[in-house]
């Protein structure tokens, strides 16, 4: 190979702030081509699924409504992985949110008033949370991989799921229909605008955002974090442990996949249903990376991924394509992401060629 | 045919995709590569040994076309890793979800299409010995192709010269390097050739275990396959029990659910995934056990100097 | 061999005008250096001189950016190791290449072309007994010793029947009498025709074994000279450029001191099955005093830091008693709290992040609620720059600008930083694994001047070193680490090298008196009249 990797001096800032931005292009390129080879117009395939989607009011609410979980959930994740810690079940963890917060509504027919949603909103984060320490404790106690029982989870969860809304938990009057019954009003996450699609979600994604920003970067414990992440033996020395910070990391990563959970049940869906998420819990890893495992930068990425979800159902309708196409993009983006990330730790050599000394 | 010749032959089938996989990335794991994408690569050889059976009518063009996509699926996978040292964990996930939607988009037309099915080959003679003939002499060409690749692999890894470099760039890339091997080229080889065998376990799950296409029909597969290749403590031979003990799990739930066992389904379907898992749990216990049979490198960038 | 002698020969492998870049760094800077049969040149230099990156060059390993090689007068270009072993040149490493997880045999199979390979294992046990350096073709190299695994390297060597042999830093993983064994090789190589390019930094070696030098400094070459005709100070004064002070100690009187740091039969099981167990280890600091513990590496040195330090915690609480605190059971932070202070040997991962900027690399150690950098678990960041730069000042860290990753710097600097940053917490004990591995002179100096410094102003310190001459240069008293067995301690005084040598390979100086080839005599004799008997 005529190139190389060469490690720079320091991290490159510049890079830092511009891989998302050069990964983003490039799965914009690697699309046009896409669309080409199914014989679409690149320009009109491309501007019907990143840009219509933007142009309705309608559709700008649905945006916010699809970034909700992922930033949450964004969040999580992206403390786990600064820690080195591997949680890709967050799937799982979401629907255990949502079982949990879902259990007041369904089983407590008839409590209502202003502590019901407060109370599935505490149950939806416990759930999620208890869900994560499952393979937690499994990683300390017997050192099993985490990445695998994570993930694994996540099926037992569906499966989980899929039982009680056709079991017990159907809705008795909903005509055998695999369904809930309907949140009541009390149980249902509040909306900004009235009949709008936004709900309170949004915000409390934002202000969660910025908490993490602070932790991360101004408290002991969230420099704990990094050290831990980048090597187990410094953070030995500096007598930070790494156990309590496998709990910490899955607690808090599965409650707040368990609150996007609830939120989502308790919302735009309103009732539990056999598939109660399209998949936000792994879109919600290339959130993280996406956003380079900055807060701040994951509520930016959020969108885009939003913005992916809507472009899929937007090319199944109007170019007539499958929205699978939603996830081929955002794989290529999570491969683009991190090849760019490379590039804010190396640089490129040529090789020198061997010039003879007279 | 007797039940329990059902039961076994079914068995089989449902470790054979396993071994494969779990084969391939065994491969890929003893150099170094630590590949998540075994799911991604297994289903993009599902739709492609199906669409190419399909078109053409033939089963055997479509193995061929399940092992190319699988082969081909690796090759960004390779590419991140290898010579972009990007994270091996992040980029496997990355490559599982290219792969659920590229299959998905690919397969739309093929929903509810008549699959073709590979027919099992009968060894003249052999197979209608009692009790085993059946079983081990009736079974298409994946499922001996299966075990051959196993004793294949074993004899490469641990009887050649090539498997013991593979093996040092495992254990140690810098060594290996310093002595002059060229390990991106080893671990390319081992990254695809861990495709090729999750692309060929993608191509038995649409030609032989369920000859049809449907989305996400590697149904968390290539996930076991990666734990079985923990379960075996990166040894050939222990695959094989692995696969097949895992295969029965799959089945025996199945049979349970089909002889309607007062359990509800979806808990007998929750099986395979908690069996996993629990024996993921028992395996690594013997903290002693994983750790000297796990190659040392698995996971880490290798950065030369230039 | 005579200059005269030499000069007529063609050179074996001649370089010219080599030249190698990392980036902005010129490692190495129109290198020239010939090499003649059956000579043993030394190539000399301090840490960081190029002289890796020389050799690399010529084993194929890294490529020149300018120049020229001729290998037995023709020009040659090494592309790569096995061009080079194809070529006649071995190599044997400084951090060996070997693979823990594979057996002697499969190592040394996996540097021989394939033709090579037959009748491997009787070729080992031939080369083995031939050059005295027995070995076990089927043991895993995990289990070996550092010396042992130097041994599978050098045979390994040999086994390709080079011409040249290039050896990366050899004796610095041995005894002074194992090194004595390896010199006695060598030289009979050299009888055979071989050359042998010996890397180093220690003067005495290279005077006692080499018939030319070649000396390297910053990446230049400054000269080449008969190490014969100079002595140790010109060598020195070549090698490092300029005059490196020597440290000032004030001897001290200790005996009525307080012990600082009292342990009593620690015992230490390592992680997993690598590592070496500490077995019953005692001994006890006074207050102000400077105890070495000597040995090679991988004897326990690593578990004794572990333990001392609270980074494992050990299950007997007064195994480790600190100003008559047990505080076997506790972690590193409660020991720190209490005022002791660390250094591990490793700075990069261990006593700090490449990738954290100075400041932020204050925390690793500076992270309790009272050590002033936090205020309610929130970093307090001025607090962090003003002892980032009282650091840097106090212990002269050069950098490029302030406040720079810890990657950026080079090694010196780093355990520079690393060190100033726990001697600014004023410890009263502080525990230091060695101190200047693979650092420049200039920073050694410096560090070992600071050590001594601080046991004079009250600080009890540990330093666990495998540096002979830094330990006769700081130690008060001295104790040697031996596979996980630790020996009684000696005022320095009172030994001397080679007695820490013995110690160093397990012998025991207050063992039974030596053995006299009349005593040998006699005990071979009753053996055989034993032998007759039957």
């Amino acid at each position: 190979m005529p190139f190389k990797l060469q490690r720079r001096e320091e991290h490159s800032a510049w890079m830092a702030l511009f891989s998302p931005l050069i990964a983003v292009a490039l799965m914009l390129a690697t699309g046009a081509v896409l669309f080409a080879s199914l014989g679409i117009d690149p320009v009109k395939g491309l501007s019907v699924y990143f840009l219509e989607p933007l142009q309705s009011a309608w559709s700008l609410q649905e945006l916010v409504v699809k970034a909700t979980p992922l930033i949450l959930i964004g969040i999580g994740l992206s403390i786990c992985y600064r820690a080195n810690i591997w949680n890709i079940g967050a799937e799982g963890q979401f629907v255990a949110g949502a079982l949990a917060g879902s259990y007041f509504p369904i089983m407590m027919v008839g409590w209502d008033g202003p502590f019901v949603f407060p109370a599935m909103i505490a149950a939806g984060m416990a759930g999620g949370a208890l869900f994560a320490l499952i393979p937690a404790a499994l990683k300390i106690r017997f050192g099993a991989n985490e990445i695998l029982t994570s993930l694994l989870l996540v099926y037992v969860a569906q499966f989980f799921l899929d039982w009680l809304v056709r079991g017990p938990w159907r809705d008795p009057e909903g005509f055998n229909f695999p369904e809930s019954r309907l949140f009541p009003s009390d149980a249902v996450t509040p909306l900004i605008i009235e009949g709008g699609r936004m709900h309170i979600g949004f915000p409390i994604a934002l202000i969660i955002a910025l908490l993490a920003a602070f932790y991360l970067t101004r408290t002991i414990h969230g420099f704990q974090i990094q050290v831990i992440g980048e090597s187990p033996r410094a953070a030995r020395f500096a007598g930070f442990s790494q156990s309590k910070m496998i709990i910490f990391a899955f607690a808090v990563s599965g409650a707040l996949a368990g609150l996007a959970g609830i939120l989502e049940v308790a919302g735009p869906i309103g009732q539990l249903r056999p598939v109660i998420s399209p998949g936000y819990g792994f879109t919600a890893i290339i959130v993280a990376f996406l956003g380079r495992l900055n807060p701040i930068g994951i509520v930016i990425a959020g969108f885009v991924l939003a913005l992916s979800y809507l472009g899929g159902e937007a090319a199944q309708v109007t170019l007539g394509i499958s929205d699978k196409i939603a996830r081929v993009f955002q794989g290529l983006l999570l491969f683009y992401v991190l090849a760019c990330d490379t590039f804010i730790v190396y640089t490129f050599r040529r090789v020198g060629v061997v010039r003879e000394a007279s | 045919m007797e039940m329990y010749e059902a039961i076994i032959l079914t068995i089989i089938t449902a470790a054979t995709p396993l071994l494969l996989a779990a084969c391939g990335e065994l491969v890929a794991e003893r150099a170094g590569v630590l590949n998540l994408g075994v799911e991604g690569m297994m289903i993009m050889g599902a739709v492609a040994a199906f669409a190419v059976a399909f078109s053409t009518g033939s089963p055997y063009l479509g193995i061929a076309a399940g092992i190319a996509a699988g082969a081909a699926a690796s090759l960004p996978f390779a590419f991140l890793t290898i010579s972009m040292v990007t994270n091996q964990v992040a980029t496997g996930l990355a490559l599982t979800i290219l792969g659920l939607g590229l299959s998905g988009m690919i397969g739309d037309a093929y929903i509810g299409q008549p699959g073709v099915k590979l027919t099992p080959i009968s060894i003249e003679g052999l197979s209608d010995l009692p009790y085993v003939g059946k079983i081990l002499f009736s079974q298409d060409v994946i499922v001996y192709a299966s075990v051959l690749l196993l004793l294949i692999v074993w004899f490469f890894l641990f009887k050649t010269r090539a498997g013991l470099s593979l093996r040092a760039v495992g254990d140690s890339h810098s060594s290996a390097h310093a002595l002059g091997v060229s390990v991106r080229k080893v671990r390319y080889l081992a990254v695809i050739f861990g495709g090729a065998c999750a692309g060929l376990a993608g191509a038995y799950l649409s030609l032989v275990y369920t000859p049809q296409w449907t989305e996400g029909m590697t149904a968390g597969r290539g996930w076991i396959a990666v734990v079985l290749v923990v379960f075996a403590t990166w040894m050939p031979g222990r695959l094989l029990a692995g696969a097949y003990l895992f295969g029965a799990v799959l089945i025996l739930q199945l049979h349970a659910q089909a002889a309607g066992v007062n359990i509800p389904s979806q808990f007998l379907s929750s099986l395979p995934y908690l069996a996993t898992i629990i024996v993921l749990v028992l395996i690594s216990r013997n903290r002693t056990l994983v750790k000297k049979n796990s190659p040392a490198c698995l996971g880490k960038p290798f950065v030369p100097d230039v | 061999m005579t200059d005269e002698q030499s000069h007529n020969a063609t050179p074996l492998l001649q370089a010219r005008g080599i030249v190698k870049r990392f980036g902005s760094l010129t490692a190495n800077d129109y290198i020239d250096l010939s090499l003649f049969p059956g000579e043993i040149h030394a190539l000399l230099g301090e840490n960081g001189a190029g002289k890796s990156t020389f050799v690399k060059m010529l084993y194929g390993s890294l490529r020149p950016d300018e120049g020229m090689l001729s290998w037995k007068g023709a020009e040659v270009s090494i592309k790569n190791p096995a061009m080079a072993r194809q070529f006649g040149i071995g190599m044997v490493f400084q951090h060996f290449s070997l693979f823990e997880a594979l057996t002697v045999e499969e190592n040394i199979l996996l540097a021989l072309p394939p033709q090579q390979a037959k009748n491997l294992r009787q070729r080992i046990k031939t080369v083995s007994t031939d050059y005295g350096l027995p070995l076990d073709p089927t043991a895993t190299i995990a289990d070996l010793s550092v010396g042992e695994r130097q041994r599978v390297e050098i045979v390994r060597c040999l086994l390709q029947e080079p011409d040249l042999i290039i050896m990366d830093e050899p004796t610095s993983v041995l005894t002074p009498q194992e090194a004595d064994e390896l010199f006695l090789v060598l030289e009979k190589l050299a009888s055979e025709h071989k050359s042998i390019l010996y890397i180093s930094h220690r003067l005495d070696e290279v005077k006692r074994l080499c018939h030319r030098a070649t000396i390297l400094r910053h990446g230049k070459l400054i000269s080449e000279c008969d190490p014969q005709q100079e002595n140790a100070k010109t060598l020195a004064a070549m090698m490092v450029g300029s005059e490196v002070a020597d440290v000032k100690r004030v001897p001290q009187d200790l005996h009525d001191a307080k012990k600082c740091l009292v342990v009593r039969a620690l015992n230490l099981e390592p992680d997993l099955n690598t590592g070496t167990s500490l077995v019953d280890v005692s001994f006890d600091v006074a207050k102000g005093e400077i105890l070495c513990i000597a040995g090679i590496a991988g004897n326990g040195q690593a578990e004794l830091f572990s333990a001392l330090s609270g980074e494992t915690p050990v299950s007997d609480v007064g195994a480790i008693v600190f100003e008559g605190w047990p505080c076997g059971a506790d972690g590193i932070a409660e020991r720190r709290r209490r005022g002791a202070a660390f250094v591990p040997e490793e700075r990069n991962g261990h006593g700090a992040l490449a990738s954290l900027k100075l400041s932020k690399n204050i925390l690793l150690s500076w992270n309790n609620a009272n050590d002033g950098t936090t205020r309610k678990g929130i970093i307090d960041r001025m607090a962090l720059a003003r002892l980032e730069g009282a650091i840097t000042e106090a212990f002269d860290v050069r950098m490029a600008h302030p406040d720079v990753e810890a990657g950026a710097l080079s090694g010196g600097n780093l355990q520079k930083f690393v060190m100033g940053r726990e001697v600014k917490r004023r410890p009263k004990l502080l525990i230091v694994s060695q101190p200047t591995w693979g650092v420049d002179a200039g920073a050694a100096s410096l560090i070992r001047q600071k050590l001594v410094d601080l046991s004079r102003a009250g600080t009890t310190i540990v330093v666990i070193s495998q540096d002979l001459d830094e330990i006769f240069e700081i130690a008060d008293q001295v104790a040697v680490i031996s596979e996980g067995h630790m020996s009684d301690m000696y005022p320095i005084d009172e030994v001397t090298r080679e007695q820490v040598g013995l110690l160093m390979g397990g012998m025991d100086l207050n063992g039974p008196p030596e053995v006299t080839a009349e005593a040998m005599a006699q005990s071979l004799m009753r053996d055989r009249e034993a032998e007759d008997a039957v």
